[in-house]
């Protein structure tokens, strides 16, 4: 039998669940809270039809793309799986352009192309949600070495599900950014679960972050997940590491998802037990940096209310927006296959 | 015109983009210290140094993910497979990545890569290391798929690969990199999707590219000894193919003859055969016959695989069959 030790936010948190400084709190706060009701929408839109194909909800996992991506730098570079959707908001991409996206309309950020697996943005610099599991690291290695090749301090982060550390791409990945010394932080965002599958039953380590112990230079970190400080602390040294040093990191994050994998998955599915999600939510990020702030006195209930308002007529704005917008022309089918050279 | 061999015709492409354009860099196995594994990389370490001539583990999938990520952050990969039957590996990232990521972006993140190497079967190298993959690759929208046969072809359209700003796959032969040509001293580019018609003819077209458009050019020598007259059309590029000047080249000898390196089952010849009915079914004077490998894995046995492989032989019967005169 493999081990039967889980990973536990609460058992493997250094940092209590304390609030910070109340400005930055407020901010994490409002950026978990966004990604969380956008979703809910993104749901209800999902039921209506408006929404299609495969999506995958983030909810439960938002201090982790808070966490992180809050901390770069514009011209750094983010890439990860088609669980994107929080990712691409916390980077900057607006709610519109999301939205739009999973409605499949003109103004989406992949014009309608992409769809919910495959949010992309230019300008911040958002190479992707991914949808062959794997695939998309050594991808992000890639740009590591772009980086690298220029001379340059921006990092490169690379989110991934925790099935991605039994993947081969994963670890011709790892081992070439290990000896080329690429500025790439690697996160695993371990939900305990690649969609039924078990991390138990895939994978032959206990913990994923032991991965790195393969690779020369490389850190395997392992934070609670669940907490956006614990993230942000964590990070902040594998961020240090690659832009100063050009070091590459292996950070395995303990979350979860309050979700099924995806819309046609029930919520908690016959892989894993009520009372485990149930468990699991009594942690849930958002809420738990609301009371850890409303206990310090950083924040009230009517500040919180106030949030609350705001966040949900931004997600409104952002249906309206998609909603109307059109759908792409049918000339559109034959754009963007390649660049046109001929000119 | 100086007379150079395929290998160095590639080799001078290379070297002359990595100086023109310092964004462009060669990532594989064996291409720095050992020079290449087919000596196609020789010197541009000592050239250009090791950040641009990077020996790679072998991993394939992921050195063609390095260079697709290297790709979408504004450099220029030449990404080296020492062979296509390794390339399998790494079909992945050709795939799903590099021909994928304008699209799903809505035009946003282009990858300007070339996915290089030897295609194709060498001699009794066996069933893993001898196969032609210009149909499997070419199935695929979203990349170029560039097949030359010559020093002269081979340095022009490696020179625009390495320009275009698409994924292309560029596919050389084994046994043509010490084949020789001329090529001029003074630089010149060939255009991606254009072919170019190695011999004119009146009385049959063959259809050809890569390695087989050398037996092309074999037979219509020979054939001219029998006044049979054959256009021989080397497509250069299969995607985008030049379907105009396949559609130029039957209507004026009404016949034809599809060559390939590889199987028969959805080969480039049964496309290429199927453009010529919709677009040339009045000019036809007989039914356009095919030739290519023999539908099996590659024996390793002198004799067999002589028989498995299209070759003059059997692309003269397959003329002289369409023009009834077997
Ligand atoms: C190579 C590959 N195999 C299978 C799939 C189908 N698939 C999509 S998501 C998924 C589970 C991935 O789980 P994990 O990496 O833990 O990410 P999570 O969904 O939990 O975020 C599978 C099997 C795929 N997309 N790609
Ligand atoms: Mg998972």
């Amino acid at each position: 039998m493999a081990s039967k030790k889980k990973p536990d936010p609460r058992r493997d948190s250094q940092s209590l669940r304390v609030a910070g400084d109340p400005a930055l709190d407020r901010e994490l706060l409002h950026s978990m809270l966004l990604q969380r009701r956008f979703e809910e929408k993104v749901g209800e839109a999902y039921a209506l039809g408006k929404v299609g194909g495969f999506c995958h909800l983030y909810i439960g996992q938002e201090a982790v793309s808070t966490g992180i991506i809050a901390q770069l730098r514009p011209d750094d570079y983010v890439i990860g799986t088609y669980r994107d959707h929080g990712q691409a908001l916390v980077r900057g991409i607006t709610p519109r352009a999301v939205m739009a996206e999973l409605f499949g309309r003109i103004d989406g950020c992949s014009r309608g192309k992409g769809g919910s697996m495959h949010m992309f943005d230019r300008h911040t610099n958002f190479l992707g949600g991914h949808g062959i599991v794997g695939s998309h690291v050594p991808v992000a290695a890639g740009v590591g070495f772009a980086i690298k090749y220029r001379g340059g301090d921006q990092v490169c982060v690379c989110f991934m599900g925790d099935s991605v550390v039994n993947i081969g791409a994963f670890h011709e990945a790892l081992n070439m950014a290990a000896l080329w010394k690429l500025p790439v932080l690697f996160v695993i965002e371990n939900n305990r679960y690649g969609m039924g599958t078990s991390v138990e039953r895939a994978a032959a380590v206990d913990d994923l972050s032991r991965r790195a112990d393969g690779y020369k230079g490389m850190d395997g970190v392992v934070i609670d997940g669940m907490d956006v400080h614990a993230v942000r602390t964590a990070t902040e040294a594998a961020i240090a590491r690659a832009r100063t040093e050009s070091l590459p990191s292996l950070l395995e994050v303990r979350t979860y998802r309050f979700r099924g994998h995806s819309m046609s998955d029930a919520v908690s599915g016959t892989y894993r037990p009520k009372e485990e999600l149930d468990e699991y939510q009594t942690m849930d990020p958002i809420f738990s940096l609301r009371d850890a702030m409303v206990i310090a006195g950083t924040l009230t209930v009517a500040e919180w209310d106030a949030m609350e308002h705001e966040v949900a007529a931004t997600v409104q704005d952002a249906w309206d927006f998609a909603d109307a917008s059109p759908e792409p022309p049918p000339a559109a089918l034959y754009e963007d296959v390649l660049v046109d050279t001929t000119s | 015109m100086p007379i150079i061999t395929y290998r160095e015709a590639l080799n001078q492409a290379l070297r002359e983009e990595m100086s023109r354009d310092d964004r462009v860099f060669i990532m594989g196995e064996e291409v720095g210290v050992y020079n290449g594994a087919y000596k196609v990389s020789k010197g541009l370490l000592e050239e250009f140094g090791e950040n641009r001539v990077v020996d790679s583990p072998i991993a394939e999938l992921g050195f063609s993910g390095i260079g697709v990520g290297a790709a979408m952050a504004g450099l220029r990969p030449v990404i080296e497979f020492m062979t296509w039957n390794f390339a399998l590996l790494a079909i992945d990232q050709v795939v799903n990545s590099a021909a994928k990521m304008l699209y799903m972006s809505g035009g946003q993140f282009n990858v300007p890569i070339v996915f290089r190497g030897p295609n194709g079967a060498a001699l009794q190298l066996g069933a893993q290391h001898s196969q032609a993959f210009e149909s499997w690759l070419a199935h695929i929208p979203g990349i170029k798929v560039v097949s030359p046969g010559t020093p002269y072809d081979a340095k022009g359209l490696l020179k625009s690969a390495i320009r275009d700003d698409n994924p292309v796959v560029f596919l050389e032969g084994e046994m043509l990199y010490n084949t020789k040509g001329e090529v001029p001293e003074a630089e010149y580019l060939i255009p991606l999707g254009k072919a170019d018609v190695k011999r004119e003819g009146s009385d049959c077209s063959i259809i050809t590219s890569g390695k087989m458009a050398l037996v092309a050019v074999q037979v219509a020598d020979q054939l001219a000894k029998e006044d049979i007259h054959v256009d021989v059309v080397d497509l250069l590029t299969i995607r985008p193919m030049d379907v105009e000047a396949i559609y130029a080249s039957v209507r004026k000898t009404q016949r034809a003859v599809v060559l390939e390196e590889g199987w028969e089952l959805c080969g480039i010849g049964a496309q290429v055969v199927d453009f010529i009915q919709r677009e040339c079914f009045d000019d036809l004077d007989a039914p356009v016959l095919r030739v290519h490998q023999a539908d099996v894995p590659m024996p390793y046995a002198k004799g067999l695989e002589k028989i498995a492989k299209p070759d003059a032989a059997k692309t003269i019967a397959a003329i002289k069959q369409v023009m009834y005169r077997a």
